[in-house]
């Protein structure tokens, strides 16, 4: 019962991953892919919760945490250097 | 991973979170412009991410305090990146859909939206 919910989840997710990927592609301005990218990196953070609950290493949480704060920073970057410039 | 009632709860909150972050980008995909795109975007998949969290904490107790962590992290970032973003679309003078009725940053500024 409940690897079957995990299994649903997991393809729900993979479902938005690829939306999201498809908005990333298809633009039409540089704003629009960023955005596309921002959601794509919250997608990656729950992405890798389910790969630590699948493997059972609470390890994998640390990972999670980091990719989330450099990927902010990343956006923030980009969003800047959209604004005005480096 | 047994069938105990938290762990079934737990289930039931990782297909809700799933089902927002679908939604969020589904959203993403279908909105008019890109201010709309962003109120999809973010809103939805910090809903989503969040129950995620929570049904990850159910099935792994252990693990609370560090999803909790992840949880506060994620609720302080995404409405920065996405402010940030929505302010450096406006400067670039990306345009707004038909749709739309008022504009206060174009007001505050003192533009001609």
């Amino acid at each position: 019962m409940v690897e079957l919910l995990i299994y649903a989840a997991a393809t729900l997710i993979g479902i938005a991953f690829l939306l999201a990927l498809f908005r990333f592609f298809k633009g039409p301005s540089a704003a629009d892919r960023v955005v596309a990218f921002d959601v794509l990196t919250i997608i990656a953070i729950t992405v890798i919760i389910f790969i630590a609950l699948a493997e059972g290493r609470g390890i994998y949480l640390d990972v999670a945490l980091v990719y989330g704060l450099l990927s902010f920073l990343g956006v923030i970057v980009v969003a800047r250097y959209l604004e005005r410039g480096l | 991973m047994t069938d105990t009632p938290l762990g079934i709860l737990g289930g039931i909150l990782l297909v809700a979170g799933a089902a927002f972050l679908l939604l969020g980008s589904l959203g993403l995909v279908r909105m008019p412009d890109l201010y709309n795109r962003i109120q999809a975007g973010t809103k939805a998949t910090t809903l989503g991410t969040l129950l995620t969290l929570a049904g990850a904490a159910c099935l792994q107790p252990a693990w609370g305090l560090k999803l909790l962590l992840i949880g506060m992290f994620i609720l302080l970032t995404n409405p920065i990146s996405s402010q940030v973003l929505a302010r450096a679309a406006h400067r670039m003078g990306i345009v707004k859909s038909q749709q739309t009725v008022v504009d206060h940053l174009a007001e505050d500024t003192g533009e001609k939206s």
